[in-house]
């Protein structure tokens, strides 16, 4: 657990602060902070910049030396400790991984083992343990952080971060130099590697997305360095504590509240499909509509075709594939999602194992949501009917 | 072209002794400057006296600097001291700002990654900044080896012995071919020089060729 008690940093000879400073020279980078982040739990700090969200994180290993109040890691105050050694107990990630250019991903890895003392047999065995978990193959491992992608160099930053195993993460705007697809997928992995390790984790961006996705918990700053709202990112979206976090978690809350509800309870609609491969005959003979849906060998939905175009067995290169699938335990965001995506209209829903489960229609995912959900959500649905196509 | 077989063991024992005169100042100098340069980074207040003060010493003449050497050191006139303690001089002069440069263009972020991971100062300096400096050091200790190959050319003139012997000796004696056997020879080493520290800088820089 990371405690902050009435933390602040105030940097001298900067800029008066904005309107209400006191003026005396100094800028606030941090004002009064008081915050806890629960142990095994990501909390998540997000604001606009200048609004001190770095300045804290660094605070918590001592990048930053605050100038009153205390921080606390389970009990201990950080003030108490050596620095070296409390940084090296405290994983750390940052925008652009920071790696070394000069060590290979395998020694990048290994540094904090190695300042830990372990021998270099030990830290190695133990990097390419920890580059097999955040998804890297063995083949990169000697390999120098020039010849990496942006993901992958990502990945190598958050592998050297848990390699010596720390209960404690700090991760400072990872994920927000890469491209959005794979953002996402090291998104998703965090969260999955977060199952199994349970860290304690202290995530800094300014992207709200981000925020919500990631988050077990959001603290939103205001510039100066002020707490505006801490809160679980459901109530963050559903009860803005002021006009100011109102518009800093943006315009499509209504919509983006619906990843935190419990699938809605509607009934699926049996879908009739073909496999990847059935004539044109029977893709017409199959159909009811003017799309049908295409399944593999395995059950799987794979895309949609419209089979009075088809002229040859069905081919991979024939598909329809924007749609998404939604899996049967989603939240109504992604029912809606794979409703509002499909070319025919009808949202692909599909087992745990990735099987056919039938599909929904916007209409009816908005008709089972819960009262309290915003008129404009439900307009959004019926506008989804123009969709299907003779 | 005579002269310079039968005078090949000459050329050779001159060739030595030129390459050590200029080579060991140059290691001498570099572990001198590598402190100065670091303080220079460390504390910017400093750093105009440190980066300054050392420039200025490059601009005393070096057979002046010859010549004072005894007196200051309370040496020999003939003594090989003076000439590798001028020349350790020159090159503290020429790598002091290298010296800095180079641990200055080790990026910021990464410096910062190395802190956070938990490395002190001297620690981060060793296993770090240096490994990282590596390109500009080696650039400007080029500089530096060339330098000293060409000014160690000057002590024939307070007779001590070395490739800069042919240059003076063939000017007193109006013999062009000596004269430029001593340009050839200075020329030779120090490309030789350029060479082996091209060499070491490919050998600790692995990791500047990947990904290119």
């Amino acid at each position: 657990m990371i405690r902050f008690e009435g933390v602040t940093k105030r940097y001298a000879g900067g800029p008066a602060p904005t309107a209400d400073g006191s003026g005396d020279g100094s800028a606030v980078a941090v004002d009064d902070l008081s915050l806890t982040a629960p142990t095994g739990q990501i909390t998540v700090l997000v604001g606009p910049s200048g609004c001190g969200k770095t300045t804290t994180l660094r605070m918590v290993n001592r990048m930053v030396i605050p100038t009153s109040g205390t921080i606390t890691l389970d009990g201990r105050d950080t003030a108490a400790l050596d620095a070296a050694e409390l940084r090296r107990g405290i994983g750390y990630v940052i925008q652009h991984a920071g790696l070394f250019p000069h060590r290979t991903v395998v020694d990048n890895v290994a540094t904090v083992p190695r300042l830990l003392g372990w021998d270099k047999r030990r830290a190695r065995d133990r990097a390419m343990e920890v580059l097999a978990r955040v998804g890297l193959d063995a083949t990169y491992a000697s390999r120098y952080p020039a010849q990496l992608s942006g993901g992958q160099q990502q990945r190598v930053g958050v592998a050297r971060a848990l390699a010596a195993d720390p209960p404690v993460l700090l991760m400072d705007e990872p994920f927000s130099a890469v491209d959005p697809v794979v953002r996402e997928q090291l998104q998703a992995d965090l969260l999955t590697l977060q199952q199994d390790l349970a860290k304690t984790i202290l995530f800094v961006t300014h992207d709200i997305d981000e925020a919500i996705t990631l988050g077990d918990q959001i603290a939103v700053l205001r510039v100066g360095g002020r707490l505006a709202q801490v809160d679980t990112p459901e109530r963050l979206l559903a009860a803005p504590a002021d006009d100011f976090v109102a518009d800093f978690v943006g315009r499509d809350r209504g919509y983006r509240a619906l990843a935190f509800q419990p699938p809605p309870r509607v009934d699926l609609t049996v879908e009739p499909t073909v496999p990847l491969g059935a004539t044109p005959a029977q893709a017409r003979a199959a159909t009811s509509d003017g799309w049908l849906l295409v399944v593999d060998s395995a059950g799987m939905p794979v895309g949609w075709v419209r089979p009075d175009q088809l002229t040859a067995a069905i081919t991979p290169t024939d598909l329809h594939r924007g749609g998404t699938v939604a899996r049967r335990d989603a939240p109504p965001r992604a029912y809606l999602d794979a409703a509002l995506s499909s070319p025919s209209g009808r949202g692909v829903i599909a087992e745990a194992d990735g099987r056919l489960a039938g599909t929904v229609t916007a209409r009816a995912v908005v008709a089972a949501l819960p009262h309290g959900i915003p008129d404009g959500a439900a307009t959004q649905g019926d506008s989804a009917r123009k969709a299907p196509r003779p | 072209m005579t002269w310079v077989w039968e005078h090949l063991g000459d050329i050779g024992g001159y060739a030595v002794s030129h390459a050590l005169l200029a080579g060991i100042p140059l290691l001498v100098g570099l572990l001198i400057a590598l402190p100065l340069g670091w303080l220079a980074r460390r504390y910017p207040p400093v750093a105009s006296v440190i980066v300054g003060g050392s420039s200025l010493l490059y601009t005393i003449p070096s057979l002046a600097l010859f010549i004072l050497m005894p007196l200051v050191l309370g040496s020999r006139i003939l003594d090989a001291i003076n000439v590798y303690v001028a020349m350790t001089i020159y090159t503290v002069a020429l790598l002091v700002r290298t010296v800095a440069d180079a641990l200055g263009a080790v990026p910021e972020s990464t410096r910062q990654a190395a802190t956070a991971m938990g490395y002190r100062g001297f620690g981060r300096l060793v296993a770090v900044d240096l490994p990282l400096a590596v390109p500009v050091l080696a650039a400007g200790l080029r500089v530096a080896a060339v330098s000293n190959v060409s000014i160690v050319s000057v002590a024939s003139l307070i007779g001590y012995p070395q490739l800069g012997y042919y240059l003076t000796d063939g000017y007193q004696r109006s013999f062009p071919l000596e004269i430029g056997v001593g340009i050839v020879g200075c020329l030779l080493l120090a490309l030789l020089f350029d060479g082996a520290i091209r060499v070491g800088e490919w050998a600790l820089t692995p990791w500047a060729r990947a990904g290119r």
